[in-house]
């Protein structure tokens, strides 16, 4: 009996993420969602700029490739030319979600589109070697802040999900971590969620994952998973924050 | 017993499935260089697994399937 194999969605070819990067982690896991819910032939992803930029070549679904930060736009489009037919997500970092890409996301979620976004925060630039992006926590070192992030130069970094759960369009917005096999059971559960809302046609679903980048962070796999405990999630706490229909019914 | 197979020439010796692995099933070859040029991991107590596939879990690169 098989317990564990690559999922189907998930495209057989080597990565060229950096060892013990947890992008391959939540690739697998929305692959793992595609599958189970069987919506592999009419998926589309959008791809970002960044790390992951080559995330159409690891899906075995279709895969658009988006200008930086432009993810929901492109998102946007794909799912109002086919609503009945297409199911939409986005995979964006940090740098490419929270930086330049901060109007269109905002505004996919005030208008409550559709599509299911994935968003990356390694509180890094990872692709371009390291420096300081919004959600760099205050006193970290980066290529661009070698003394520590200085808030009263830079100011403080972004929390996305508490920002767009100020919202009214968002349907479902949840922050997760994969560094332990417990975090991982749970970012599935919340990615399946986001996707489900979206076949169930409830509106936009954000899904925060709090990820590692042992190279530009400068710390083992290992020790990059122990700092997500204790320095990230501290100033990014885990959690719902916001699940319209779920806080529908219990009025 | 379980069985694991390993795409050995993907693994990039990260060890976060090592870790994982609540059995201490599984170590990084001592002696074997994969084509990407890393120690790749390998059962060395297979006899000891249990099956949980926490490793594959784990593993960022999605070279482990696990089988009871």
């Amino acid at each position: 009996m098989v317990v564990f194999d690559k999922p189907h969605a998930l495209a057989d070819v080597p990565m060229h993420y950096c060892p013990g990067c947890t992008h391959g982690i939540v690739h697998r896991l929305v692959a793992e969602v595609i599958d189970e819910l069987g919506i592999e032939g009419k998926t589309i992803g959008i791809a970002p700029v960044g790390c992951s930029v080559m995330a159409y070549d690891y899906f075995n679904c279709d895969m658009i490739e988006a200008a930086h930060g432009r993810a929901p736009a492109v998102a946007t489009g794909v799912k109002r030319s086919d609503p009945e037919n297409h199911i939409v997500f986005t995979y964006q970092g940090d740098g490419d979600l929270a930086s330049i890409g901060m109007a269109e996301t905002v505004h996919a979620a005030a208008r409550n589109e559709n599509i299911t976004v994935i968003f990356i925060n390694n509180a890094i630039y990872g692709m371009t070697g390291g420096q300081m992006a919004p959600t760099s926590l205050p006193g970290q070192v980066t290529q661009t802040s070698p003394y520590g992030r200085d808030v009263s130069l830079c100011g403080y970094p972004i929390r996305v999900c508490e920002m767009l759960s100020q919202l009214e369009g968002p349907e479902y917005l949840e922050r997760v971590t994969v560094n332990s096999v417990k975090a991982v059971k749970n970012a599935k559960k919340a990615i399946k969620k986001a996707f489900m809302n979206q076949v169930e046609g409830k509106g936009f679903s954000l899904v925060e994952v709090l990820s590692s980048c042992p190279t530009n962070w400068g710390l083992t796999p290992q020790k990059a998973l122990k700092w997500i405990d204790e320095k990230m999630i501290p100033y990014y706490p885990l959690g719902v924050y916001k699940d319209r229909s779920a806080k529908e019914e219990t009025k | 017993m379980a069985k694991l197979t390993f795409k050995t020439d993907s693994c990039k010796g990260c060890g976060l499935c090592i870790d994982a692995c609540p059995k201490g099933v599984l170590r990084l070859s001592p002696d074997k260089i994969n084509q990407k040029g890393h120690h790749p991991v390998e059962a060395a107590h297979e006899e000891n697994c249990i099956g949980c596939a926490f490793c594959a879990t784990m593993c960022p690169d999605c070279i482990i399937k696990v089988e009871r």
